[in-house]
C-alpha cells in the first residue's frame, strides 16, 4: 500500500521550493518558448505552411522540457545529502517515486499550460473544439514519460555525467508516448464535432494509457532498488 | 563473493573454441549460399543477403531480451555473475545489431531503391533498440562502484526489455501509416526447401556465434570485475 499523505508531502516539498526559488519552473518556461522559437526559424519558410507542423513541435518541446525538469528533480535532493535525510526517515522507498513523480507531473504541466497559448498562436492553430482535449492528452503522456524520467534521473545525478547522461538513457523511452501523442493531436485538430474528435483521439490515448500503467507499475517496482544502498 | 575466475577463465577458453566453430560455420555459410544455393529470379545477388542479415537480427534480439532476462535475475537474486552477463549480452547484441544495420543498406540500396526507409518497421525497431544499447553502456560507464552500477543498469535492462512491444507497436503503426516506396516489390519469399535449408543453417550459425561471443565476453566482464574489487580493497 502507498502511504498517500507521505507521497503529497514529498510533492507538496518539491513545489513548495519551486515557488520559494521560481529559478527551475522560470527556466523551463523560458525554454520551452525557446525550443518553439527555434522551430519558426528553422523553418525553411517556403513549402509548407507552418501549421503542419504543430503537432509534432508541440510534443518536441513537451518532450524537451520534461528532461530539463527531470534533470533538476533529484539535483534539489543532493545539495546538503537532502536525499539521505529522506532515507533515513521512515519513508518507503515507493511512496518516494511517487512524490517525486507527482511533483515532476505537476512541474511539466504548469509549463504546459504557459506554452500551449504560445503555440497556439505561434504555429497559426485554427481553433477547433477538439483542442479542449489537448491538456488531458498530454497529462497522459508525461505521466509516462515523467515515471521513467523519474526513475532515471535519480540514477544519472549520482554520476559524474548526470546532465548528460539522462537523455541519452531518457528519449528512447520518449519515443512511443511522443508518437501517440502527436497522432492523438492530429486527430484533436482536424476541424469537426467535438465527440468526433474525441473518439478518433481516445484511439490514441488508449496507447498512451497503457504505457502509463505498463511504467509506472514498473518503476514502481524498480524505484528502490536506485535509491537503496 | 559469488565470481569465480577459474570458471571465468573456463568460460573464456570455451568460448574461444565455439567461436572458432562458429567462424568456420560461417565460412561454410557463405560458400554454400554463394555458391551451391540457386539464385533468386528477380534480387539476384543482392539476395544472398538473406541468408546473413536476418540471422544477425535474430542473434541482436536474442542478445537483448537475454539482457533483460539478466537484468530482473540480478535485480531479485544479486548475483554478480547476471550482471557480468548482461553486459556481455547487451555488447555483443551491439555488435549484432552493428552486422544487421550495415548489410541491411547493401540490400535496400539495389531493390528499395534507397539505403534508409522509415516505412519498413524493421529499420526503426532496431535502430531504437541498437541506441538503447548505447544508453545502457553510457550509464554503464558513468558509474563509478561496482555494485551501484550492477543495480542502475539492471534496472535501465528491465526498463529496456519493458520497452520493447512499445517500440514495436509504434514503428508498427508509423509504417502502416505510410505507403511502401518499393522499387522491386519484394513479396513475402515463399523460398524453395533449396534456400530455406542455408537460412536456418545462417541462424544456427549466428547462435552459435553468439554463445561463442558472449561466452568469451562473460569472461573478460568478470575479470575485469574482479580486477576492480582488487583495487578497491
Amino acid at each position: 500500500m502507498i502511504p498517500w499523505r507521505i507521497v503529497a508531502g514529498i510533492a507538496a516539498k518539491d513545489l513548495r521550493i519551486e515557488r520559494r526559488s521560481r529559478t527551475g519552473l522560470l527556466t523551463a518556461l523560458l525554454f520551452a518558448l525557446m525550443v518553439q522559437l527555434i522551430v519558426v526559424f528553422a523553418h525553411d519558410g517556403g513549402s509548407l505552411p507552418l501549421h503542419v507542423y504543430a503537432p509534432s513541435v508541440l510534443w518536441i518541446t513537451v518532450a524537451l522540457a520534461s528532461l530539463l525538469t527531470l534533470n533538476r528533480a533529484f539535483h534539489l535532493e543532493r545539495t546538503h545529502a537532502a536525499l539521505d535525510a529522506i532515507l533515513l526517515a521512515p519513508v518507503p522507498r515507493a511512496a518516494l517515486f511517487w512524490g517525486k513523480w507527482l511533483a515532476n507531473v505537476a512541474f511539466v504541466a504548469l509549463v504546459i499550460v504557459v506554452a500551449l497559448p504560445v503555440w497556439l498562436i505561434w504555429f497559426d492553430v485554427t481553433p477547433v473544439p477538439g483542442l479542449l482535449l489537448l491538456l488531458p492528452v498530454a497529462l497522459c503522456t508525461v505521466a509516462g514519460m515523467t515515471a521513467v524520467g523519474t526513475v532515471f534521473s535519480a540514477m544519472a545525478v549520482r554520476t559524474r555525467v548526470g546532465e548528460m547522461l539522462l537523455p541519452v538513457m531518457l528519449l528512447p523511452f520518449f519515443i512511443p508516448p511522443v508518437y501517440f501523442a502527436s497522432q492523438a493531436t492530429l486527430q484533436l485538430l482536424i476541424e469537426r464535432p467535438f465527440a468526433a474528435a474525441a473518439l478518433e483521439a481516445w484511439r490514441w490515448v488508449r496507447l498512451l494509457l497503457l504505457f502509463d500503467i505498463a511504467f509506472l507499475t514498473m518503476a514502481h517496482m524498480l524505484f528502490p532498488a536506485v535509491v537503496d544502498e | 563473493m559469488t565470481l569465480d575466475p577459474a570458471a571465468a577463465e573456463r568460460q573464456l577458453r570455451r568460448g574461444r573454441g565455439v567461436t572458432l566453430f562458429g567462424l568456420a560455420a560461417l565460412a561454410a555459410l557463405f560458400v554454400v549460399a554463394l555458391r551451391f544455393t540457386p539464385p533468386e529470379r528477380y534480387q539476384g545477388l543482392a539476395q544472398k543477403i538473406f541468408y546473413v542479415h536476418p540471422p544477425a537480427a535474430y542473434a541482436m534480439q536474442l542478445a537483448f531480451v537475454l539482457m533483460g532476462v539478466a537484468s530482473i535475475l540480478y535485480l531479485l537474486l544479486k548475483d554478480e555473475r547476471f550482471d557480468c552477463f548482461a553486459e556481455a549480452s547487451a555488447e555483443v547484441g551491439l555488435l549484432f545489431g552493428g552486422i544487421v544495420v550495415l548489410t541491411g543498406p547493401l540490400w535496400g540500396k539495389p531493390i528499395w531503391g534507397t539505403w534508409w526507409t522509415w516505412e519498413d518497421p524493421r529499420l526503426g525497431f532496431t535502430i531504437i533498440q541498437l541506441l538503447l544499447a548505447a544508453g545502457y553502456f553510457a550509464l554503464r560507464s558513468a558509474v563509478r562502484d561496482p555494485v551501484e552500477r550492477a543495480r542502475f543498469s539492471a534496472v535501465m535492462g528491465v526498463m529496456a526489455l519493458l520497452l520493447v512491444p512499445f517500440n514495436h507497436l509504434t514503428v508498427y503503426l508509423f509504417a502502416s501509416q505510410h505507403p511502401r516506396p518499393v522499387v522491386l516489390a519484394p513479396e513475402r519469399p515463399k523460398a524453395p526447401w533449396e534456400m530455406l535449408r542455408v537460412f536456418f543453417g545462417g541462424l544456427l550459425t549466428f547462435t552459435i556465434l553468439y554463445l561463442g561471443f558472449v561466452m568469451q565476453r562473460y569472461g573478460i566482464a568478470v575479470r575485469h570485475a574482479l580486477r576492480e574489487e582488487r583495487i578497491d580493497a
